[in-house]
């Protein structure tokens, strides 16, 4: 059982999420969009939005920095369990506080004005329901682990980076130790797993707009031109000179 | 030099009879699907007014457009590059639905389905936005023939600093209409809004379109666009603007509004221009000077050095010689009676406007003077400050300068006119007075007031000699394309085309059959601009489905 949640699963979720974001790539360029309601209502979107997508870019980081950096590395540099520990969970507590208020908002927002509720798909809700599932319980976990001391032992804290960022890893080396993750508490397994399956979900929801994030737009020139035909020999006419009609040079 | 070609518009205002045929006929084109209802590509708006959306014109609330730093380079006005990424998750400029107005349709089945009452069955408005009833408070052109009201023109921006002048005692006399599609401008500030990098001039005709399948949804284009031309589709998410009928000039056939104007005031022609100067014109200092310095930057296909110049290129010769037959170019150029709309906003627009001599000679005329001597209507322009200053607001940043030599061109060609048309001899004096001669004077009169069909639309048909192949011809026979898709192994993208006009006309007759409210949901047909109106899943993406959920 433990090989197939912490092994199988997260192997399979993560194979969806590559294939299907390839096949919607290739299938369905169009609907490739944030899908906005900000037409219909921005009032409460003009605080909600911004307060969820820049807490949410402060958690993904965190989550970059907890589970991609092992623990070793920063040892290394002298930076103790604690003082890391501290400004894990203040970083974590003001982006997720971010993140929660966001959601509340634009969860308000989206029942009750009524053209964006309309607007809102059987896949929004469900993908929805789950983000805010791995949102709460990672919430859960820091005030459990960090206030509670949820999880510890010793008058220590619960330590994810010697469990959990250590299999999450190993993921992608391709040799996940499932053991690793079979003695972790409760709320950090479920936070995992939920995780995972909204990957799965990822590729087939409003979700791709992440991958669309504007970075070129810092560096392309403003105004974009674009030719029908850039082959050799063909005109700049509305429509390139058929065979017969090359240009002469 | 960098030679580009541009499809550009001047319309003459001054026989729009703002009927609206243009904005009907576009929408039924274009716009009409579920998501678009508020859209108009093309809309008529009566000045003085506030226009669509709602003023619009005003760029210190909607940051439209470009403006010039002190260093002398131009940046957007909503802000550079960072700000706009800063701003993505809610677009701070971006105009409501109440700016614009909310659609609405009208409950029809009540009244075919009413059983026989007492009284008229009523069939109610419905929003189209949240299906609910609602009432009716504005819409695209609320403030129709209102020009001049207290209630709807004195909230006008373009009468800022004239307001206290105006009073409004010029209401009976002065209103008129603005027709306005995309500009399709030679700078344009959408394309340089949108992060996603969709927004693209075509450089073979300049041309500005949305790509839909790279559009994200950001809604930057939308408060870009100092117009407010480009809108956003809220059933697909995408944004979409006027595409200057591109499928149309594609096969040398004029737009949709400019082919159904019953005014026939729409002249559509070549522009050849000098890309590497663009931006330099557009930063010019002064406010005044941006409309020289765009004509400056227009090159003279006549000029042997220009055509040569041109053909290197790689601009095809019947291009070249339509350039030189652009009824646009004469206007702009030659008889220089052509205005370009809100220069100001630095984007270089490209559809231009003849300005209304109307408001001037109903005045003479009013006050039973004869409004077809030279000498009166000059007197009246001179006298007719708040019209010209009006105007100039519209089309030259303030400067009542050039409109000033258009009215009274516009002027002397009507008493010049009235001469020959009594028989008289041309007075060759009046065209003097304005700076042309007789001939040319004549000329500019044939053009603006019997010109046929192929005068007034000069588009080179492209390469006539294949044209019965090209993808939107309409001379194939509609039946002979599938419309049920035959989509191949891959699904959309694989298989034949279907051209976008006969898709569309198949589309449009069943949804208007439909007996839905809300555009007719059809599942069927390729995930395309014209078509998709965003609900159900688009045919393609699952591709080898046995049957359509029915
Ligand atoms: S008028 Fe047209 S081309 Fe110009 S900025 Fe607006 S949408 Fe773009
Ligand atoms: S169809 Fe022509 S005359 Fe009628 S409103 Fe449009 S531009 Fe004016």
């Amino acid at each position: 059982m433990s090989t197939f949640l912490w092994v199988i699963f997260p192997y399979i979720c993560l194979a969806v999420f590559v294939v299907g974001h390839w096949w919607r790539y290739r299938y369905d360029k169009f609907g490739w969009t944030t899908r906005s309601s900000q037409l219909y209502e921005s009032r409460l979107l003009r605080w909600g939005s911004p307060l969820f997508h820049f807490g949410l870019l402060g958690v993904v980081g965190g989550h970059i920095i907890g589970l991609l950096i092992p623990q070793t590395w920063t040892d290394a540099v002298g930076i103790s369990e604690t003082a890391y520990h501290w400004v894990a969970v203040i970083g974590g507590m003001i982006s997720g506080i971010m993140v929660m208020v966001g959601l509340v908002i634009l969860i308000y927002r989206r029942r009750t004005v009524g053209p964006v509720f309309s607007a809102t798909t059987p896949m929004d809700k469900t993908m929805y329901f789950f983000l805010a599932l791995v949102i709460v319980l990672g919430m859960w976990n820091t005030i459990a682990s960090s206030i509670f001391g949820l999880g510890g032992s010793e008058g220590h804290s619960f330590n994810y980076r010697e469990s959990v960022s250590v299999w999450f890893r190993q993921i992608f080396y391709g040799q996940p130790d499932a053991s690793l993750m079979t003695d972790v508490p409760f709320g950090f397994q479920l936070h995992a797993l939920v995780a995972f399956f909204l990957f799965a979900l990822w590729p087939f929801t409003r979700l791709v707009h992440v991958f669309s994030a504007p970075v070129g737009y810092i560096t392309r020139p403003y105004i974009v031109y674009r030719t029908k035909d850039e082959r050799e020999g063909t005109g700049v006419g509305s429509r390139a000179p058929g065979r017969g009609w090359e240009r002469v040079q | 030099m960098k030679i580009m070609a541009q499809m550009a518009m001047v319309m003459n205002l001054d026989k729009c009879i703002g009927c609206h045929t243009c904005s009907v006929t576009c929408k039924q084109a274009w716009t009409n699907r579920a998501g678009t209802e508020y859209v108009w590509f093309n809309n008529v708006e009566t000045r003085p007014g506030l226009g669509y959306p709602r003023t619009y014109e005003d760029q210190e609330t909607w940051e439209g457009g470009w403006v010039r730093k002190s260093n002398g380079r131009l940046t957007l006005k909503a802000g550079g590059r960072w700000k706009k990424l800063a701003t993505i998750f809610s677009n701070p400029k971006l105009p409501s639905i109440e700016d614009y107005y909310e659609p609405w349709t009208y409950d029809y089945a009540t009244l075919l389905n009413s059983p026989s009452t007492s009284t008229f069955p009523v069939a109610k408005p419905k929003s189209l936005i949240s299906g609910k009833q609602m009432n009716i408070t504005w819409s695209a052109n609320w403030d129709d023939d209102l020009g001049g009201s207290r209630e709807h023109a004195a909230k006008d921006p373009m009468l800022k600093g004239i307001e206290d002048k105006v009073k409004f005692e010029f209401e009976q006399t002065f209103m008129f209409y603005l027709p306005r599609i995309c500009e399709h401008c030679l700078n344009p500030s959408c394309a340089a809004s949108c992060p996603s990098g969709a927004i693209y001039k075509r450089s073979e005709d300049g041309i500005v379109l949305v790509d839909q399948d790279k559009c994200r949804g950001w809604r930057m284009c939308v408060s870009g666009c100092p117009y407010k031309k480009v809108y956003f589709n809220h059933k697909t998410g995408k944004a979409e603007k006027c595409t200057f009928c591109y499928p149309r000039i594609e096969v040398g056939i004029p737009t949709v509004c400019a082919e159904t104007c019953v005014g026939r005031l729409r002249y559509i022609g070549l522009m050849l221009y000098d890309a590497d100067r663009v931006l330099e014109a557009a930063s010019v200092e002064n406010d005044h000077d941006l409309y020289e310095a765009q004509r400056s930057v227009f090159l003279d296909p006549n000029d042997p050095e220009v055509a040569r110049e041109a053909e290197r290129a790689g601009i095809p010769l019947d291009w070249i010689e339509a350039a030189k037959k652009s009824p646009v170019r004469r206007l702009i150029q030659d008889y220089k009676v052509a205005l370009p709309l809100h220069p100001e906003y630095r984007t270089m627009p490209m559809v231009w406007y003849i300005p209304p001599l109307s408001p001037v000679v109903d005045v003479v005329r009013d006050t039973g003077h004869d409004a077809e001597d030279k000498g009166n209507l000059f007197a009246a322009i001179e006298a007719l400050r708040i019209p010209v200053e009006y105007l100039a607001n519209l089309f030259t940043a303030g400067d009542v300068g050039p409109v000033n030599d258009v009215l009274r061109k516009l002027a002397a060609m009507r008493s010049f006119m009235r001469d020959i048309n009594l028989g008289g001899d041309p007075d060759e004096s009046i065209a003097e007075a304005v700076g042309m001669d007789a001939e040319s004077m004549y000329e500019m009169f044939r053009l603006l007031a019997i010109a046929k069909y192929e005068d007034r639309y000069v588009i080179p048909t492209a390469h006539v000699e294949q044209a019965h192949g090209l993808e939107e011809l309409a001379t194939e026979c509609p039946v002979d394309f599938d419309y049920e898709p035959t989509t191949g192994v891959f699904g959309e993208g694989s298989g034949d085309l279907t051209p976008v006009a006969v898709e569309n006309f198949r589309m449009l007759e069943e949804r208007q059959q439909s007996d839905q409210l809300v555009g007719g949901g059809s599942k069927r047909g390729r995930v395309n601009l014209l078509n998709w109106d965003g609900k159900g899943a688009p045919r393609g993406l699952f591709p080898h489905r046995k049957k359509q959920d029915q």
